[in-house]
């Protein structure tokens, strides 16, 4: 019944896309990515000008292009075309393109739009375009100020990637990581955070104490993390934009492995006393602690199904680490993680259908995900040592990090942040200025 | 035609003698994994089952005062040569009572951050209950854990592993 409801709903809303245009399917992996044709933005001479002068680029309109063009080679899912193939100029293609010649180039979806210079402010428009069909099937514009230009690229890509695959795109986001720095038994840890693509690095913290596992708040531009100022670890709250920082689990012990409930307004973490590690939530409104497990043995990473019923964790109480899943209230404990090995680092998709893990099983560790009740384990990386899944926003792309065996004199060291498809496909290493760890991958900026 | 059946004949010779080396390579392999088993129960190098039992990162509190003990793999249990160190730390401590101590809790890097940190403090606080069987009062003792935060040694083999899951005494005064 419910996959005959699910079946009417999708014959009444999808049949205008998909019988005449194009489409991306997402859900597997893409050995064949949609070629794509992204023409240079066009910006009249007066336009350019101006910008050059405010943003030091020589011209906007191409740059942009670049950003959007990236984007979409990143995600594994679009194969952007040379430009140098292209035969149209942009001005004339974002007006009318002459869909023969970019079908000539075998371009299935072409993207096109216009600069300007407009009261100080910023003024892109954009179209997208089916090829084959002969239409137009997304035009939008957008103002803002000029030193948004990068965001404006993200943004396009996100509205491109969501009219090509029906989903949401992740383009418009930001990364939190730690930076670290310095040989591996003095290691200089600081939290950093950049674009999505790895520009805009700014580092948040000097680091002058160890700082681990920063985790954005869904709902704002809020971090979690820790930090062992005055040697005390501790879970401190950031505000990225105001500098902010202050301590929420200042409790008689270590605090440590926090997040974010769904709705941003709990933080969930461990506090370890006396040998033993239990869950615990704060309300950061009325600062209300709650505990949640009660258990002799390790109670940690602990993560929230994005509707705030669920929880799951990581325990040995069954002697080994392994993933739990429980009611909000900490009732209903159930072990869901029985394959060979020990898992850890559970953290639930913000589309609540799976959750990603780190299996460390005969001396490799693996990138995983399974259903939320157990079944369907699937290992989508391995190597000498990897962990601390993070979601893309839209569900569909994990964020790790990666550190490489030492030689004999211990040297040789270092660790990176890479990203995979929930698919298995497409493993790339994200650049970053330094070595980094525990990355954590924001929400839209924009909707 | 000559040279091309010379080639077939090497290579048949190559195959027998790869098979002959396979074959005794199995039985070296054996025997290798016989004595290891054999060994492993025992001390084999710097190590007694995973334990490290070597001296070579190891601080002294006051002579004869050793300043850490080791754990094995995801273990917090005190193997009898942590808890006879722990008694010469206890008795040192008796003698100096104006001592406070921090216990700092480590693991190797197999394994996860968040756990780690976790059995750091639970290592830490194994050796502070031993301490305080013997007479030293919690008032004197912190736990601090650094998880795998803080190796001793930056090499990625078993025996750099097990130098660094350790609970280390340090002086806070």
């Amino acid at each position: 019944m419910k996959i005959l409801i699910k079946l009417i709903i999708f014959l009444i809303i999808i049949p205008s896309k998909s019988f005449s245009f194009i489409e991306v399917d997402i859900t597997r992996g893409n050995l064949n990515p949609l070629p794509i044709a992204v023409s240079p933005l066009s910006i009249d001479e007066n336009s350019r000008q101006n910008f050059e002068k405010i943003l030091k680029k020589e011209n906007i309109g191409d740059e942009i292009s670049k950003i959007i063009e990236v984007n979409l080679k990143t995600s594994g899912l679009f194969n952007p075309l040379n430009k140098d193939a292209f035969l149209q100029a942009p001005d004339i293609a974002n007006l009318k393109p002459r869909f023969e010649d970019w079908n000539l180039i075998k371009a299935q979806a072409l993207i096109t739009g216009k600069v300007s210079y407009i009261d100080e402010k910023l003024r892109v428009e954009f179209r997208l375009w089916d090829v084959l069909a002969g239409k137009e099937m997304v035009a939008l514009a957008f103002t803002t100020v000029p030193t948004n230009w990068r965001r404006v690229g993200h943004i396009i890509t996100d509205k491109v990637y969501q009219r090509l695959t029906g989903e949401k795109g992740y383009f418009d986001t930001r990364i939190i990581y730690v930076a670290e720095e310095g040989p591996k038994t003095k290691r200089i840890k600081k939290l950093a955070i950049m674009d999505q693509d790895g520009a805009n690095n700014k580092f948040l913290t000097l680091g002058n104490e160890l700082v681990l596992t920063p985790r954005f708040n869904p709902t704002s531009q809020m971090v979690t993390y820790l930090s062992y100022f005055r040697n005390l670890p501790r879970v401190y709250l950031l505000d990225i934009e105001t500098g902010m920082q202050e301590v929420v689990g200042d409790f008689p012990g270590m605090t440590f492995a926090p997040r974010f409930s769904p709705n941003g307004k709990k933080i969930i973490m461990s506090f370890a006393k006396d040998g033993n590690s239990e869950i615990y939530t704060m309300d950061l409104e009325n600062r209300i602690v709650e505990k949640i497990t009660n258990h002799p043995s390790i109670d940690t990473s602990p993560s929230f199904s994005p509707d705030g019923k669920f929880i799951c964790f990581n325990s040995d109480r069954s002697g080994y680490q392994q993933i739990y899943v429980m009611k909000s209230d900490g009732s209903n404990v159930k072990r869901i993680s029985f394959g060979k090995g020990l898992y850890g680092t559970p953290v639930w998709s913000p589309r609540g259908d799976l959750i990603a893990f780190t299996k460390l099983h005969k001396g490799k560790f693996y990138i995983g995900v399974m259903r939320t009740d157990g079944s369907g384990e699937r290992l989508l990386t391995e190597n000498f040592y990897q962990e601390a899944p993070s979601w893309s926003p839209n569900g569909r792309v994990l964020i790790f990090y990666r550190e490489t065996k030492t030689d004999d004199k211990g040297e040789g060291f270092s660790a990176k942040l890479w990203s995979i498809d929930l698919t298995g496909y497409n493993e790339r290493m994200v650049k970053t200025p330094t070595d980094a760890s525990d990355p954590s991958w924001s929400s839209l900026l924009s909707n | 035609m000559k040279k091309s059946r010379i080639r077939n004949i090497d290579q048949g010779a190559i195959m027998k003698l790869n098979k002959i080396l396979k074959n005794t390579l199995l039985i070296v392999f054996a025997c290798f994994a016989l004595s290891a088993c054999a060994t492993s129960k025992k001390t084999s190098g710097q190590m007694q089952g995973d334990v490290y039992t070597g001296t070579d990162t190891v601080e002294y509190l006051a002579s004869g005062v050793p300043d850490r003990v080791f754990f094995a793999t995801n273990e917090s249990v005190l193997t009898t040569a942590s808890r006879e160190t722990l008694r010469k730390q206890a008795a040192y401590l008796r003698k100096n009572s104006k001592i406070t101590i921090v216990l700092e809790g480590h693991a190797d890097e197999r394994g996860t951050r968040e756990y780690n940190l976790a059995l750091g403090e639970r290592r830490a606080n194994a050796a502070k209950d031993y301490l305080m069987t013997y007479g030293i009062s919690s008032d004197r003792i912190s736990v601090l854990s650094y998880g795998k935060e803080r190796p001793v040694d930056s090499g990625s083999n078993p025996l750099a592993w097990s130098k660094n899951r350790r609970s280390v005494t340090v002086k806070a005064n």
